[in-house]
């Protein structure tokens, strides 16, 4: 019993940190219609970018986490948004997924040339030294990191429903000729998705570096692993996307306990497989309007 | 005038494809057979994505299919030749049971299901090592031997695989202006108006995917006697990339645009080997660079570059004509 509340736990704790990405993945998608397939990428380089800081600039850690965020918010969100999504989204979607692809090669091959090949161990920010919940065994860590992602998806869930901003950036979502003509800045609120999201990511970076290493090819699974959170969760819902989220880490970790090993990575497949025939809105998705 | 002009091309082409090898040795015969190979596989992802407008990310696994199972059935001491047939006919019926559910969803959906699927299979192709030999792959696959003709000299396997290449283009050449290779277009083009003509717009699409599937798995089948070594990590998800990208940058729904992008991304980095390490990260940048002035890839931009010097031909305005990536 207490193995398997120690497998639900750390479970969670991982599960958590996906949601965080697939919640910003989410937030694009429903802002500007972008699928990013280097949302794994934007993951996995503001880390380097603390990195940078401490090991080359030789900052301190706090002062490398919060430049390496700001920069984050400014390159992967800003930049992002008006230098490769802005110009190609008019030719159409699948030209916007395949460009963002291509973003996951470059960021991934530039980290390897210009910083290293080699996974780079990461500083922790918190005590990794084990603590008893309940008789199960976990790291302070990981409990750490739990609780920030759901803190930070009260406070994002609180703005979006609760402030002037983040309705507005909801009405944009949701209809923006109306909202446009209601006096909603839309352009304003499109280019607020795609920083909340640059943050998102680099704040899961930041949290999840230290459990695995920092490594060029940390966005291969993880960007994965956020877009199915997101399908299965819903795509359409930000509560979705931490369902999916969770869902996913506590799945993976009893699986990889109890059933098999080898075969760990296929479950969010088979799991995207099996929603998208049954119920392709995803768990908490309610049914959009598909074209023909 | 314009079609006979495009016969002579063709021919001219064949003539240097004929003549490309000759007096250049062995690497960069393998060079240019890789490309040929390579360019059947982005050959069949055109049809899914430039003429059926679905985007697959599984092309690499409907190679790994291929090769895996032709070099089973090789190594068993089939006939290459024979071997063919199960490995076409496997793609063909996973192309349909894969792309049955998976075209229910489109565009980035069916992206995710592809990719997921392409995983998949790299995790059967490394887990179950009692029959692909895991992650140390299977090798010493014979090349096909035709009695009076060998293949297992470099050229002569090159000759070989340029004459699949043509059967395989000139079935494609067929394949998209028959009826339904004309539905294909309706499709992309306006599938509202498609389906009100009476179009079955889904049957179709999944004929495309699976079609376009097989020719993965013929491209698969000439990988493994061309390398004479396979294993999981030729087949990842990053290859399916790359052949997405080949199909892309020569000019997705133009008939000869997979060769052009298959012979950019096989032969560039041989051109650009001064740029060592950073050769991907410039290709990639030049990628987004493309997207951003033409999406229609390298045939487009002359297309382009061609209205502007010649004057465009008049067509009804009304109607947005050629291929384009939605």
């Amino acid at each position: 019993m207490s193995q398997f509340l120690q497998v639900l736990l750390s479970g969670l704790a991982t599960g958590s940190i996906y949601a965080l990405v697939a919640i910003g993945f989410t937030l694009v998608w429903q802002a500007a219609q972008t699928v990013n397939f280097a949302q794994g990428e934007f993951v996995m380089v503001p880390a380097f970018f603390v990195l940078v800081g401490t090991n080359i600039l030789g900052f301190p850690l706090a002062l490398s986490l919060g430049l390496a965020l700001l920069l984050a918010i400014a390159l992967l969100g800003a930049v992002f948004k008006k230098l490769v999504v802005d110009p190609i989204l008019p030719s159409g979607g699948i030209s916007l997924i395949i460009a963002t692809m291509a973003l996951g090669i470059l960021l991934r091959e530039s980290v390897k040339e210009f910083y290293g090949a080699e996974a780079q161990p990461f500083p922790a920010m918190f005590p990794t030294n084990p603590i008893n919940v309940f008789g199960a065994v976990v790291s302070m860590q990981d409990m750490l990191n739990l609780l920030i992602s759901l803190a930070v998806v009260v406070v994002l869930t609180l703005f979006l429903n609760r402030t002037r901003t983040g309705r507005s950036m909801q009405a944009a979502a949701q209809n923006p000729a109306v909202a446009e003509i209601l006096g909603v800045n839309v352009k304003r609120m499109v280019m607020y998705a795609f920083l909340i999201n640059a943050a998102l990511a680099a704040l899961a970076s930041f949290l999840i570096t230290p459990v695995y290493l920092a490594k060029f090819s940390n966005g291969e699974t993880l960007g994965l692993v956020a877009f199915i959170a997101a399908i299965v969760g819903g795509f359409n819902q930000i509560r979705g996307a931490l369902v999916g989220g969770l869902l996913i880490g506590v799945l993976d970790n009893l699986v990889a306990t109890y059933v098999t090993a080898e075969y760990r990575a296929a479950l969010p497949l088979i799991l995207l497989i099996f929603i998208i025939l049954v119920r392709p809105q995803g768990i908490m998705g309610t049914s959009e309007g598909r074209a023909v | 005038m314009r079609a006979y002009l495009s016969w002579l091309l063709i021919a001219l082409l064949l003539v240097l494809a004929i003549l490309a090898p000759i007096g250049q040795g062995n690497y960069i015969t393998y060079v240019l057979t890789s490309w040929l190979v390579f360019s059947i596989a982005a050959m069949g992802l055109n049809l899914t994505l430039g003429y059926a407008g679905q985007i697959s990310l599984a092309q690499a696994s409907f190679m790994a299919i291929g090769a895996y199972t032709s070099a089973l059935l090789t190594l068993a001491g089939w006939h290459w030749m024979a071997a063919l047939v199960p490995a076409l006919l496997l793609c063909f019926v996973v192309g349909l049971v894969l792309g049955y559910p998976a075209l229910r969803v489109k565009g980035h959906f069916l992206a995710f299901v592809t990719l997921a699927f392409n995983t998949l299979v790299f995790l059967v192709l490394r887990n179950e090592d009692w029959l692909t030999g895991g992650n140390y792959g299977l090798s010493g696959m014979p090349r096909p031997d035709f009695g009076f003709v060998s293949t297992m000299k470099q050229h002569n396997f090159y000759y070989f695989t340029l004459a699949i290449t043509v059967v395989a283009a000139a079935i494609m050449w067929w394949i998209v202006r028959s009826p339904w290779g004309r539905g294909f277009k309706a499709l992309r083009e306006n599938p509202i108006r498609a389906e009100s003509l009476g179009v079955d717009t889904r049957r179709i699409t999944l004929l495309a995917f699976a079609i376009g599937s097989t020719y993965g798995g013929l491209a698969g089948a000439l990988i493994s006697p061309l390398v004479q070594f396979i294993e999981p990590g030729s087949f990842a998800v990053g290859h399916s990339l790359r052949i997405l990208l080949m199909v892309v940058v020569g000019g997705a729904g133009f008939f000869f645009g997979p060769f052009l992008g298959a012979g950019v991304v096989i032969l560039l980095p041989e051109l650009l080997r001064f740029t060592e390490g950073y050769y991907l990260i410039i290709y990639s940048a030049l990628v987004i660079v493309m997207l951003v002035f033409t999406p229609r890839g390298l045939i487009g931009l002359w297309g382009m570059l061609r209205d502007r010097f010649f004057g465009k031909p008049q067509i009804r305005a009304d109607v947005e004509q050629g291929p384009k990536l939605k």
